[in-house]
This record gives C-alpha cells, structure tokens and sequence, in this order.
C-alpha cells in the first residue's frame, strides 16, 4: 500500500528564483522589466540633457503659429497665414482623401485581376500572371516615381490645348482634361445650394467679423465648413437603401409564406435613385465642365499630378497584391462546396454568389484590410512626388522651417498609428461579429 | 419450318477512332484553353491584341535604341525622330547605378564580398553543399563589412574575438562555479570586451601592426550596392529578432508579452518613412552627446527593427499553425522551453511560415528604396540626380526600366526559392 504525502515543504531559498518554475517566471519578468525601464530611462534622460544643451524645449506651442507656407492641393481653406496646426489637417484630409480613393479603385481593379487569374482561359491568366509578379516585385517607391514623371514628360502642356485647333484633346465630351501639370475633372455645383456652415467658428475674429454680426461667410472663418446640400443628398440616399432594405424583408417574408418572390429589383432601384434625383434636381445641380481661358484651365475640380501619379501607381501597386488574396480566398474553399452546391441544382452564377463567395469573403477580408493599411501607410511616399499629405506638411515644411523634429516627428507616427489603429479595430470588431460559430 | 433468323452479334471489337483533330494536340489545346465559348474567345483576342500591342511599341523601341551617346540630345540626333531607346545614359551611368560613389578602383571589394557572401549562403540554403563551407558563413558577417568600410583589419578581428571572449569566459565559470553563472558572465564579458576594450585592442594592434585595405566613407556608398547592402543586414539581422518577438508575444508572461505586442503594434502602425526621420533627425538626441554614428548603420538598426516587427507577426502566424499536440507533445517528452522550441516547435512553424517570410524578405528589399527620401544614394536616388543632369534631363523610361528590372530579378528569384524550399520541405501532412 502506497500513501501521498505531500513533498516536505521547502523554506525560501533564493536560488529558488531561478530553478523554481513557480518564480522563474517571476525573476524573468521583473528583470526584463527593470531592462526595458533602464533603457527608457536613459534614452529620454539622453534626449532631456540633448535638448537642453540644444536650448530648446519640448512643447507644442509652434502648432498654433502661421505656418508661412502654402499648399497647393487641399480640401479646407488653407493660407500661408493658417497655422501649423491647419496645416498638419490639411496634410492629414489629404492623406485620408488618397487613401480612400486609392482603396476603392485597387479593389475594384484586383478583384477583377483575381478572378481573371482564375480563368480557365490560359492567356487570359497568365497576362493577369505577368502583371501581378512585376508589380509585385518592383519597389512601390519606383512606381510612384515613374508614375510622376511620365505625367510630367508625356503629357501635353495646357498650352497645347490653346487655339481652334488644339495639339491636345480633352476627353469624354470635352469634361476631363489631362495635362502635364495635372488633372482637371467637372465639379459637381448646385444652382440653388443650401450653402455650407461653418464648423467651430473661431473666436478671434479674423476675417469672421462681418459672419458673426450677420453678414457673408469668410473663408477663414471656421476650422472648416460642411456642405449642406451633399449631407442632404447622403440623407436621401441612405433613407432609399433603408427602404430597400425593408422591402427585401418584405420579399423574404411573402417567399417563406407563399414560395413566390415578388420583384425586388425595380422597386429597390426606382426607391433608391428616384428621390435622389429629385433632390438633386432640386438643389439645381448641374457640372461645372473645365474650360480652357487663355493661358491655363478654368473651373472644375483640379487634382495635381502629385496625386495623380501617387494615387494611380499606389492603386496599380496595392491591387497586384489584393488579385492574389482574391485568388488565395475563392482557392480556399474546398472544391466539394461547388460540387454540392451543383448537386442542389443551382446554376455556375449562384454557385459563386451564394455558396463560394461568403465562405471565401471570411478568408479574403482580413488580408484584404492589411493591404488598405498598408496603401495607407505607402501614401506616405507621397512626400517622393512632392503631394501634400501630412508627412509632406507635418513631416515636411513645418519640421523644416520650425526645427522641432522630436515633437513633429511623434506627432506625424502618432497620427498614422491613430489612423492604422481605428482601421484594425474596425476590422477586429467585424471579424468578431462574423465569425464562423464553432461548436 | 420456320425461317431461318440470323441475328447480327458482333463478334469482334470495332477499332478505336482517333479522336477528332480539334480536339486534340496543339489545336484541342487551343480549342479548349483559348477559345471554349465566345465570352472567352473575346477575352483571348483582347489578350491578344494587349500583347501585340506591348510588344509592337517595345520591340522597336528598346532593340533601336541607341548605346554610345553622352547626352540626350545626342541620342535625339542619332535616332533621327525615330520613337526608340537612349540605352546610351545606362551605358555611360552604369557603375554609378551600381555603385554610387565607391572608389573605381575598389569595386573589386563590394564584388568579392558579395560572392562571399554567396558562397557563405551556399551551405544554408542548400543541403548537397560542403559542411566545410560553413566556416565561410561564420567568417562573413565579419570580412563583409571589413571588405565595405575598409580599415584595418583589426576592427573585425576584435569584433570576433568578443564572441571567443564570451564563450572562453562561459567554459570558465561553468566549470569553475555554475552553469548559470557562466550564462550570465559569459555574455556580460562580451558586452564589456566590446565596449572598452576592442576599440583599445584594435588601436594598439594596428599601430604594431597596421595591416589594412583604404578605408571608405559611408556617403560614398549608393546604387544597387546600397541597396543590397542594406537589404542583407537587414534580412540578416531582422529574422532572428523577429523569432524573439514572435515567442516573446505568444509567452505567456505578461510583461515580456505586453512590451513585445506594443513594440509590435507600434512599429507595424506608422511608415518606414517616419522610422527613417526618426533614424536621420530624431536618433541623435536619444543617445549620449558626441555619439556620431553612422547614417547609413542608423538606417540599417530601423529598416530591421521594422521589418522583425513585420517578421514577428509572420511567424506567429506559424506558431498559432501548428496544432496544439505538437506542444503537448514536447511536453510530454520532457523537454524544457527552450529545446521543445528549438526541436520540435519552431522547425515545423517556420516551415508553415516561409512563404511570409520570404515575402517580408522581398518587403524590406523593396523598402530600402525609402533611403532616397532621406538623402542616400540608392538607385533610385541616383536616377535622380542622372535626371537632374543637363546631359540626361527629360529622360524616363531607360532608367527606371533598369533599375525595375534589377529589382524584378533579384525579388522574383526570391520568391520562386521559396517555391522551392516549400516543395523541398514538404512532408506530406499539415
């Protein structure tokens, strides 16, 4: 017969805190602990002393004072009297404005890619092959570059597109026209616009005086304005796809009862556009085309080669990696779901929207996210082609004329990891709600 | 009487028809690959007319195009309005665009440390090779840098010896005192040797015996050179540190866990490009006054920093792959942490790993281009400045084909390597 006795408890040794798993882990902790807070300590001891005997401070007072310099790509009111702080937003919307769009075209554009890649058609997916590895395997910096200078070199001046019979021609019924110093589109207008209202309207009244005694709005009053008429018009368009929404619960319900569904396209389709249409028709909108005016173009939406070249090369760049993720997301799901799928009897079309694609969206959407971060990440190369975004102005200028690289220089990583962070927690949120429910 | 019925039975097989020609061969081929249905049959002439349409500019253009020319009005003039190649500026800038700045007369030393370093990766990467070779890749990370820089050879010589220092002082103490006192003093006299005492060492040898090759500033650096330069140590130094930080995010100590997952998430959230003004404005102040190091070294500390971040999620990814009886596995056997990582767990995940990895790999070559916004003289930076020149301003496509096509070679050969150590490794279960 055997007993159990407890081992003979042992009195504290210190050798215990090494050979012990108990507290093993304990020392490790606290020595990594007490190394990391040393070397800490000692950087920003090194960085104090350093800044001291440079005779600066470390504070963020330069934020407020005009900044002096211009930007010539923005989405606010912006002047070379506007402080820095203004500046950096400005560099930030244009961030955000290239990376939206960015994202945007390089998904449409590697979606296509991918599945083309997918094609049973041998030429069709080996050019969709050729194009993905050489974009792939050539730095997006170089891209970027190349972008920048074919719009510089190869495009016509505006001077070309002078006279009765211009060298250079606009496209799409004379509304866009591509030069070498950027790109001129129609500007959407409204005859009868509700007008903009300022937002945050500043306290020194600079510029704001005549507005706060009831009088015009001046461009620099306001840390910026909102567009009435384009609220209305997203007010309008989500109310449509409420609409249609309800009416596609609608439809489920009569098909559960009855076995028939009603159409839905039509109806969803005429409660969508037709209210935004009278909406737009109201507010007058019409499209202010650009046009030539003796030396340059007149009117219209004007996007500087900078973004051009930058947003293009990006969004050729980024959707050679998404075509693979694609390829990768509808190759991950086992062959047998379109074979039964086959054998319930529903058609190829269906197979991909109702049985291959879900499953495959869960596999394609995180990567799919990685890639947006990383587009938005590179569009700080921006700074390459000289557009304006925030590492051009916060990064750039402002670090250049004020010399206080360690306050800019957090400032800038502190916005791009706010930036990247918000993404990834929204896509951490989705994730969770859709997660495959395991038993 | 009935008659007499003759029923027809065959009594021999009939004789196999050849199928019909459309559909086989080269024609069943393209009947089936290229032109199945009409949706598809379009897709291929578009196809089709793409690729004539690419090769019709390209052909003519860069085989017309002209080599020997020092300017690109030159070329103009030769070509005589026709629409081709000014190879010419690749021609007369070529070693520029491979080696920046380096002394003509030194080339040989970039080259022999590069096939040195091939020949240091010959026993890593493939197995039929030479054990011998080994000693080869040990020496490298000391010549290649000797071989860069220049100097007097002591420099490496006392940078190795911190490793004999290190393990002499270990063998000692753990045969004098205890194993674990030998863990802690053996790398400790190490650290020491280099920061006192190898710069002493390496003075006084050299005023004995001063044995050295010219030594080469790092501004001198620049092309390709630079580039690859940057992309081995950063490759070299960047995997390793990205296991630490994978195991030390996957440990189940909170504190190692919590610095590893911030170092992680930080540096993956912002862009290189800020890593790099923190490299070239910020760095200075973080470290004692008169601390002068080198750009290009500070450079090379952040691309690898940034890149083990990267790293580190990659091969977590490969932790979390392998299934959990493999761990329980290693435990059962007995093994401590770090044998079960280092026999059982890590082998099989960095196995799962390698296509990540060797595209961070193809990542952080690609990103040393960044060092061009900053001021170095990478190939990109040096397309500028042959851009700049009055001789070459306005051209385009020459140089940054080039400088696409080196870049394409060297990542496309990377990745289809991993093709190959994949199909190399593959054991046939998951």
């Amino acid at each position: 017969m055997t007993t159990m006795t407890d081992p003979p408890r042992e009195s504290f040794r210190l050798s215990m805190l090494l050979y012990d798993s108990r507290y093993r882990s304990m020392t490790i902790q606290i020595i990594v602990l007490m190394g990391f807070m040393l070397g800490a300590a000692w950087l920003i001891n090194n960085a104090v002393q350093n800044l001291a005997e440079a005779g600066k401070t470390f504070s963020f007072r330069f934020m407020s004072e005009p900044s002096g310099y211009d930007i010539n790509q923005r989405l606010i009111d912006y002047s070379s009297r506007s402080t820095h702080a203004r500046a950096a937003v400005v560099g930030i919307l244009n961030t955000l404005l290239v990376a939206l769009m960015g994202c945007i075209a390089a998904t449409v554009l590697g979606v296509i890619l991918g599945i083309l890649r997918l094609s049973k058609n041998w030429m069709v997916s080996r050019l969709a092959a050729v194009y993905v590895e050489a974009m792939r395997n050539v730095p997006v910096l170089l891209w970027i570059v190349l972008t920048m200078a074919i719009m510089v070199e190869f495009m016509p001046t505006p001077r070309e597109f002078r006279g009765e019979e211009p060298e250079a021609r606009m496209y799409l019924f004379d509304s866009v026209a591509i030069t070498n110093r950027g790109v001129y589109i129609p500007d959407p207008k409204f005859a009868n616009g509700l007008g903009d209202i300022p937002v945050a309207i500043s306290l020194r009244p600079e510029g704001c005086e005549s507005y706060l005694e009831g009088g015009e709005l001046a461009d620099s009053c306001g840390l910026f304005q909102i567009s009435l008429d384009l609220w209305l018009i997203i007010a309008v368009l989500l109310a449509g796809i409420f609409t249609a929404k309800l009416n596609v619960k609608r439809a489920n319900r009569i098909q559960a009862a009855t076995g028939e569904r009603p159409n839905t396209l039509w109806v969803n389709l005429a409660v969508i556009i037709l209210p935004t249409l009278a909406v737009l028709w109201y507010l007058g909108f019409y499209l202010e085309k650009p046009v030539f005016d003796r030396y340059n173009f007149k009117g219209g939406i004007y996007m500087r080669n900078s973004l051009i070249a930058l947003w293009l090369a990006l969004l050729l760049y980024t959707a050679a990696f998404i075509a693979e993720i694609v390829r990768a997301g509808i190759l991950a799901i086992p062959k047998g779901q379109s074979e039964a799928a086959a054998a319930l009897g529903l058609r190829q079309g269906k197979i991909m929207r109702l049985v291959i694609l879900p499953q495959a969206w869960r596999v394609i959407f995180p990567p799919l996210i990685s890639q947006f971060l990383n587009l938005t990440k590179n569009s700080s190369l921006a700074i390459g082609v000289g557009y304006m975004d925030v590492t051009g102005t916060l990064g750039g200028i402002t670090l250049n004329q004020t010399g206080r690289e360690m306050e800019t220089v957090l400032l800038l990583m502190l916005v791009y990891l706010v930036i990247s962070l918000s993404i990834s927690s929204v896509m951490n949120a989705y994730n969770k709600r859709n997660a495959l429910k395991e038993r | 009487m009935s008659d007499k019925v003759t029923a027809y039975v065959r009594t021999e097989m009939l004789e196999e028809k050849a199928p019909p020609s459309l559909n086989t061969g080269p024609l069943g081929w393209i009947k089936e690959n290229l032109f199945p249905n009409w949706f598809s049959s379009i897709l291929t002439l578009v196809s089709l007319w793409i690729i004539y349409k690419m090769l019709a500019a390209f052909i003519p253009w860069a085989f017309g195009g002209v080599w020997n020319a020092s300017s690109l009005n030159e070329c103009r003039e030769i070509l005589q309005g026709v629409d081709a190649a000014c190879w010419a500026v690749i021609h007369e800038r070529f070693w520029q665009l491979m080696y920046g700045f380096y002394p003509d007369h030194l080339y040989w030393r970039p080259n022999l440390a590069l096939i040195l370093l091939i020949v240091a990766l010959i026993p890593v990467l493939f197995d039929g090779a030479p054990r011998k070779l080994l000693w080869i890749s040990v020496a490298t990370p000391f010549v290649g840098p000797w071989l860069l820089w220049g100097g007097t050879i002591w420099t490496p010589v006392a940078a190795a010896l911190g490793f004999v220092v290190g393990i002499a002082v270990y063998r000692l103490v753990a045969s004098a005192l205890s194993n674990l006192a030998g863990l802690v003093l053996g790398p400790l006299a190490a650290v020491i040797w280099w920061i006192l005492l190898a710069g002493r060492f390496s003075d006084l040898v050299s005023s004995i015996l001063p044995l050295g090759i010219e030594p080469v500033e790092s501004r001198k650096f620049g092309g390709f050179m630079l580039a690859i330069t940057l992309g081995i140590t950063g490759i070299a130094a960047s995997f390793p540190l990205g296991i630490i930080l994978a195991l030390g995010r996957q440990s189940n100590l909170i504190i190692v866990k919590t610095l590893s997952v911030g170092f992680i998430e930080f540096i993956r959230g912002v862009p290189l490009i800020t890593l790099l003004f923190v490299a070239q404005v910020m760095l200075a102040y973080f470290l004692p006054k008169g601390t002068d190091f080198d750009i290009i070294l500070r450079v090379m500390i952040m691309i690898t920093l940034f890149a083990a971040a990267y790293m580190a999620e990659v091969i977590r990814g490969g932790l979390a792959a392998l299934p959990k009886g493999q761990y329980e596995a290693a435990d059962a056997l007995g093994l401590n942490y770090w044998q079960a990582q280092r026999l059982i767990i890590m082998p099989q995940a960095l196995k799962i790993a390698i296509p990540g990895i060797v595209s961070t790999f193809i990542g952080l070559f690609k990103d040393t281009t960044l060092v061009s916004i900053i001021g170095l003289a990478d190939p990109i930076g040096w397309v500028k400045y042959i851009q700049a020149d009055a001789a070459w301003n306005g051209i385009v496509w020459e140089l940054y084909g080039f400088v696409a096509l080196v870049f394409f070679i060297i990542c496309f050969s990377m990745s289809r390597y991993s093709m190959y150590l994949e199909r190399k490794l593959e054991t046939g279960h998951k």
